[in-house]
């Protein structure tokens, strides 16, 4: 438990709650409705893909989740109680609004993981340092802790925020588009990383563009147009009907033999 | 070495050559976060801002230095959080406003002073300081605020980095990140008090900003900045006095020109960024 003097005072998890339950949630952003009734329940340890077109509200969906936007109606509980009194909800960002030219060092990113369990007035202690370098080990960044961010690879800078998120102690954590701009090999090694945290129970919601990367590495996969199209296995969700209200002319869809192909979601980064 | 220690023989070099110093650390220290957040215009805008409010204290008390000190921190504080509230709610762009705001409010000053029939030598100094004038009085108080601000840097310095370089994590780790901003700008705003003495109104977002850029091309964690910073900053009010005291021109102008020089030299050598080494 975080020790120190904090701003906010902190929920415990609620025994037999599920991780993250969301019901009938909407969410106005700049006075348009972003989201729509949406309601869905994660437990701990889930994979979850969420897929949309541009504009569908994955990022909104993400910051009202983590309680950075307020709810217009409905409710978000994450171990049964709101966001707001949660230092265990990790955001990764899309890497497009990151500031690299920052002056900070891999391990001091990391460190900023940190900060809401440190409390007010509290510097790093060695056994701090001692723990970044480990949550710099599990995603193999440890020779790079001293490097400034900008020097870091597509696929390191993205593996430096799944460490930040293992130094917040993160048990549901929010990927913005993380495999987007990654070759193969960078995308394998995020998976075999996500793979560590499943063993470490922690719930993973990551926003993807990639439909095929959807239905093979997770245990669900969401479609998302402002309303909530459909979440479960893929072969429940991705239907061509489902698929075309999701992004109506924006995705190729081929009818094969034996099933669906999906050619391409000709949208791509950017959004919000 | 005599021409180093001549000046030295002049009471008044020595209380300007400390203020300046003091000057120094503190602006480059607060300006380091000025520059990595973009608010070197805020700056600007903040120091001209105070203007009618140390005219207030020079009529009231016929030019004595302490009421003019107060009177310029009170409407700094309140013109930077005036200046912060507005960025939130006003129907216009954010620097719009502040434009708008800093304009009228040094009107104001300039006109309020104007009613002095001797006031030209007096606004010029407002304008453009006056670091051989430092009281021994003045020196405490640059001491005594300047202190403050460093201790409030370095007790909020997790918290401020975390609001800077990632403002949704501040979210998610629950920082109180309004409360934040605001304290941030009231040491801006202490900052720019504490300084306008030795560089003035007109030339104080040379203090503020240029040291801490200086510092950004040559560092690559933020501590490092700070303390590149500071550095540069104490040396420019060093040398800029030196400078003023041999070539005979305005103590002020010659730390900004110092400052200046300073940051040309890095961003033509800087190992990092730098146009000659840079990638």
């Amino acid at each position: 438990m975080a020790r120190g003097i904090h701003f906010t005072r902190l929920e415990t998890h609620e025994a037999g709650a599920p991780i993250l339950s969301v019901t009938e949630l909407t969410v106005h952003y700049d006075g348009r409705p972003a989201l729509e009734e949406v309601t869905f329940t994660l437990s701990g340890g889930e994979r979850v893909a969420v897929v949309g077109p541009n504009g569908a509200g994955k990022s909104t969906l993400f910051k009202a989740i983590a309680g950075v936007l307020s709810p217009s109606a409905g409710a978000v509980k994450v171990a049964g109680h709101g966001p707001g009194g949660h230092i265990c909800i990790a955001y990764v960002p899309q890497r497009s609004q990151v500031d690299w030219s920052f002056p900070v060092t891999v391990a001091d990113v990391v460190m900023m993981g940190r900060v809401g369990r440190l409390g007010l007035f509290r510097r790093p202690q060695r056994q701090d340092w001692e723990r970044i370098r480990q949550c710099l080990t599990v995603v193999g960044l440890t020779g790079l802790a001293g490097r400034q961010i900008a020097e870091l690879s597509g696929g390191q800078q993205q593996r430096m925020f799944i460490a930040r998120a293992l130094a917040q102690e993160a048990q549901l954590v929010l990927m913005d588009e993380p495999l987007t701009g990654l070759d193969l090999p960078n995308q394998g090694d995020i998976f075999a990383i996500l793979d560590d945290l499943r063993r470490r129970q922690v719930t993973v919601m990551v926003a993807t563009h990639d439909l095929n990367l959807a239905a093979e590495r997770f245990d669900r996969v969401m479609l998302l147009n402002r309303r909530l199209l459909g979440i479960g296995q893929p072969g429940e969700v991705f239907t061509p009907e489902r698929l075309r209200l999701a992004y109506g002319g924006h995705l190729r869809l081929v009818e094969t033999g034996d099933g669906l192909a999906v050619l391409s979601d000709t949208c791509c980064g950017g959004d919000l | 070495m005599g021409w180093l220690i001549e000046p030295l023989s002049y009471p008044f070099m020595v209380r300007g050559l400390l203020a300046a110093v003091m000057v120094g650390v503190v602006c480059a220290v607060v300006g380091t976060y000025v520059v990595l957040r973009g608010m070197a215009f805020f700056g600007d805008a903040l120091a001209h801002a105070v203007l009618p409010g140390m005219a207030v204290g020079y009529l009231v008390s016929g030019g004595a230095r302490g009421p003019i000190f107060w009177w310029g921190l009170g409407t700094a504080v309140l013109t930077a959080i005036g200046i912060g509230a507005i960025g939130k709610r006003a129907r216009v762009k954010e620097d719009t406003a502040i434009g708008i705001l800093f304009a009228g409010m040094f009107a104001l000053g300039v006109a309020l002073i104007s009613t002095v029939r001797s006031y030209a030598v007096d606004l010029a100094h407002f304008l453009f300081g006056d670091v051989l004038g430092v009281s021994p009085g003045d020196l405490w108080l640059t001491g005594v605020f300047g202190g403050l601000v460093l201790l409030t840097v370095l007790a909020f310095n997790k918290e401020f980095l975390v609001l800077s370089f990632d403002p949704v994590l501040a979210a998610t780790l629950r920082l109180p990140a309004t409360a934040l901003h605001y304290l941030l700008l009231v040491l801006i705003a202490v900052a720019v008090i504490v300084s306008l003495q030795t560089v003035g109104v007109a030339l104080m977002v040379a203090m503020l900003v240029t040291p801490a850029a200086a510092a950004y091309l040559l560092t690559r964690r933020l501590a490092a900045m700070m303390g590149v910073a500071a550095l540069i900053g104490a040396l420019s009010g060093v040398v800029g006095l030196y400078l003023s005291y041999y070539v005979r021109v305005a103590s002020g102008a010659a730390i900004a020109l110092v400052c200046t020089a300073f940051f040309l030299f890095t961003m033509a050598l800087s190992p990092r960024r730098g146009i000659v080494w840079g990638k």
